[in-house]
């Protein structure tokens, strides 16, 4: 017996939708503090330095970037559901230097770089069946698969970097498309990809909903475990992207990659105004995050402040930045 | 200023941004009484007694205590008043044993620093002897009973010297032995001179312990009496401002029809007690008892939200599993959650997130992208057909009254094919207005053919709505309740009988 469809009787007050022009919107948006720091930041640094507003140094800056904002891509979406991964730097590591391996050894070029991504899919898969069916907090997960990831790549190398590589594997870290540097270029494929799977399709609905509550999800017969599976798996795979770049660009497998590169990335998120408790965030967002900290990285290294005070320098800006989102967030 | 008035509320007010939530609100205690104040959810007490608390400053009025205006601008101002307050949620460190939790940050210490442990546990153990309670002092407080917890509670309360002691619904969550209990320490106290504000919904109770009736309705004053010179219709009229029986539909008289959902048989734990019913099309099956009877975890049992031992249910005639809330959903059968908030509700999300949440499926195409017009179109008819009110469908649900809240969840429901809906404490927390609304959408619904089991705690929606009525005790459906023999006193009879 299927009941029919309510009555529309009361349709007719259909209210019409409460005028909210674009610029509110966008200020509502998590994006947008981070967005005003950034050209904030960018104004000091023209300032700053009169190298800084070059179209090579800014080229450099989004190439430098590229990286940390693939694997932050993946660490959003981890975020948005409430967890965190530690352990993308190593099987960032770990998969380049599997592809480096394999190619050394002469398997086929598509091969090669299908495991190393294949690989990091795999180890994202990992965490996420102990944090989503196993229910074990993610911290304590990534943290102990960061450390598995880093020694098997030690132990398969035996600590040395892998080098000999084809020639034309260089492409992807060096190469040009249309006269944009192929890192760059991967690197607005990733978000826009994101983009899409976060704002317009069931997936990341589901996945700000979990950040949101978790409970409300599985009770309205969503089954949540599945998509925090997923975001495990895209974390690992969006590190193994990074890892393909990486080796490429260095022409070798270095199985000590990436170290604090988790930090980095959790940085762009945070920074990018994402809530660490998860539901609330946006991709654009930590793309601009990214962004400052390169932003910040290359400006500081042209009025050559040293590394020591640079690191210093960073932390505080996290730090304020947050202290600034929660203000906002808190009204 | 009479000397035998404690505290006195002069034209109190309190807004909040949308609400006003106090209107000039007056209020006199009388040193060593128990007054009660009654009201419906909604009513303004819990404001009231943040203000009385410090943690949320009135906006208007004055407040005098002991001859002399106050304002309370933070807990520790009102503390050092001499009020003391116990919260509903509790405030205890789980992990802490009653004496930590009673001391906790005003610990006893000697000149190097260190705990003097042995003097606070015999400080702890006069102020339960001052309430004639005995209780494990070592024992940390999680593992004590909850009215244990509320009493630790109160000695901590004690332990600050107050005069004016503050019980917000204390007895919501004690059984009727436990509460009796807490009564006579409330008796006790009195005699001390200690002077209570008693905040309860049962109004039995008021009559059995209180001196004079202080009576909320809508943020404003609906009355002050003595308790001798009242009764409980008297009091109710003043809280709901009308009669009650015009709440609620009429009954349609139903036909017998094979059952949408037959639980032959259920059981949730391993010799735990198993239950079995049926629920027809059209028809509302109430699930009441107490408190902790276990309609809950039936219910939730049933959609595969909690793990069972043994089930064999049946929905439209067809054996199905029901392994987790997806399946009964795939089956047809919704749940309104018991809390909106945690249990319902994404609250960061606007109202048609909150909507599709779970009928994203049939807006999305070939590539599995959301169609957003269909997905805004679908949403502004549910939310006028269930006359959703908000500025818009982007509004959050944070900003939503209770009662548009619950049909925020509701409406997820209603965007699919189910035909049974669990609808656990429909109406906790909204108003009178918004019950009645919810009243007619539950009969609207049954009307189409939907069955809705309605898990209830108040008896006049369980008397009112239902058509027929399973009466938990300890886990077990005792008995179930048809037509004419759904009144008060049946349900409380099979409720609160002792189980063999």
């Amino acid at each position: 017996m299927q009941p029919q469809a309510l009555n529309n009787d009361s349709l007719k007050a259909t209210k019409a939708k409460s005028p909210q022009g674009w610029f509110t919107r966008f200020m509502r948006s998590p994006a947008f503090y981070p967005l005003v720091g950034l050209i904030v930041v960018t104004i000091c640094m023209i300032f700053a330095s009169d190298k800084f507003l070059t179209s090579a140094n800014l080229e450099n800056i989004a190439r430098q970037v590229s990286i940390n904002a693939i694997i932050a891509v993946g660490m959003t979406c981890v975020i948005l559901t409430g967890g965190i991964d530690l352990s993308v730097g190593p099987v960032m590591a770990l998969s380049g230097t599997l592809t480096a391996a394999l190619l050394v050894a002469g398997v086929p070029g598509p091969i090669a770089i299908m495991a190393g991504l294949l690989l990091g899919a795999a180890f994202g898969i990992g965490n996420g069946i102990f944090v989503a069916y196993l229910k074990m907090p993610p911290i304590i997960v990534t943290l102990a698969t960061m450390g598995i990831a880093r020694g098997l790549g030690l132990m398969y190398t035996n600590g040395y970097p892998v080098s000999g590589l084809p020639e034309w594997f260089s492409f992807f870290g060096r190469g040009e498309f249309l006269g944009i540097q192929i890192p760059i270029l991967a690197m607005v494929l990733v978000y826009i990809a994101a983009f899409i799977l976060l704002q317009h399709t069931p997936i990341g609905r589901y996945i700000y909903a979990i950040g949101g509550n978790e409970e409300a999800v599985r009770l309205s017969g969503v089954r949540a475990p599945r998509y925090k599976l997923l975001v495990y798996g895209i974390s690992g795979l969006t590190a193994a992207v990074a890892g393909l770049l990486l080796t490429s660009r260095l022409m070798s497998g270095q199985p000590n990659a990436g170290v604090s590169f988790e930090l980095d990335a959790i940085a762009a998120v945070v920074l990018g105004g994402a809530a660490i408790a998860g539901g609330r965030g946006a991709i654009l967002g930590t793309l601009v995050g990214a962004m400052l900290l390169g932003v910040l990285n290359n400006g500081l290294n042209l009025m050559s402040v040293s590394p020591y005070v640079q690191s210093v320098i960073k932390g505080a800006i996290i730090l304020l930045a947050i202290f600034v989102s929660r203000k906002h967030h808190n009204r | 200023m009479q000397q035998n008035t404690l505290l006195v509320l002069e034209q109190v007010s309190k807004s909040f941004p949308g609400v006003k939530a106090l209107k000039q609100i007056n209020l006199s205690i009388e040193r060593g009484e128990i007054h009660a104040l009654l009201g419906e959810n909604g009513a303004g007490k819990s404001t009231l007694i943040k203000i009385l608390g410090g943690i949320q400053p009135q906006d208007e009025g004055t407040i005098t205590l002991n001859g002399v205006t106050k304002r309370f601008n933070s807990y520790n101002d009102s503390v050092e008043a001499g009020i003391g307050i116990v919260f509903q949620e509790f405030s205890l460190i789980p992990y802490l044993n009653a004496t930590e939790n009673i001391f906790l940050g005003r610990e006893k210490t000697n000149r190097w620093g260190l705990l003097r442990k042995q003097e606070m546990r015999t400080k702890a153990s006069q102020l339960f002897a001052r309430l004639g309670v005995e209780l494990d002092l070592d024992c940390p407080v999680a593992r004590l009973s909850v009215a244990e917890q509320q009493f630790v509670e109160i000695a901590k309360a004690l332990a600050l010297d107050v005069n004016l002691l503050i019980l917000d619904e204390p007895t919501a969550t004690l059984t009727p032995a436990e509460s009796e209990l807490l009564f006579q320490i409330m008796r006790e106290l009195k005699s001390q001179g200690v002077t209570i504000i008693f905040i309860s919904h049962h109004l039995d109770e008021i009559f059995d312990v209180c001196d004079r009736i202080s009576v909320l309705r809508d943020g404003a004053n609906a009355g002050v009496t003595r308790v001798d010179e009242c009764d409980i219709d008297t009091l109710v009229e003043m809280m709901v401002g009308r009669k009650l029986e015009s709440n609620f539909p009429p009954k349609p008289v139903l036909e017998i029809r094979p059952p949408l959902l037959d639980v032959r048989e259920i059981s949730l734990h391993r010799n735990g007690p198993s239950n079995s019913f049926q629920l027809r099309p059209g028809e509302i099956l109430g699930f009441a008892g107490l408190v902790g009877s276990g309609r809950t975890e039936l219910a939730l049992g049933v959609l595969g939200a909690i793990p069972t031992h043994s089930k064999d249910v049946s929905v439209n005639g067809v054996s199905v599993s029901l392994k987790d809330p997806a399946e009964s959903l795939q089956q047809g059968i919704g749940l309104l959650p018991e809390s909106r908030k945690s249990e319902g509700l994404i609250t960061d999300f606007s109202i048609r997130e909150n909507i599709s949440l779970n009928n994203l499926g049939k807006y999305s195409g070939a590539l599995g992208l959301i169609n957003h017009s269909q997905e805004n179109k679908q949403t502004d008819e549910l939310m006028s057909q269930l006359s959703i009110k908000a500025p818009s469908s982007e509004s959050r649900v944070v900003n939503l009254s209770g009662g548009n809240q619950q049909k925020v969840v509701i409406a997820r429901w209603l965007n699919h094919h189910c035909t049974v809906l669990v609808f656990d404490e429909p109406t906790r927390g909204i108003d009178v207005g918004a019950k009645a609304e919810i009243y007619t959408l539950m009969r609207r619904l049954t009307a189409q053919g939907f069955g809705i089991i309605m898990i209830s705690s108040e008896l006049p929606e369980i008397v009112g709505m239902c058509d027929r009525v399973a009466v938990f005790n300890k886990g077990s459906i005792v008995k179930v309740l048809e037509a004419e023999f759904i009144n008060s006193e049946e349900v409380m009879r099979h409720a609160t009988a002792s189980v063999k």
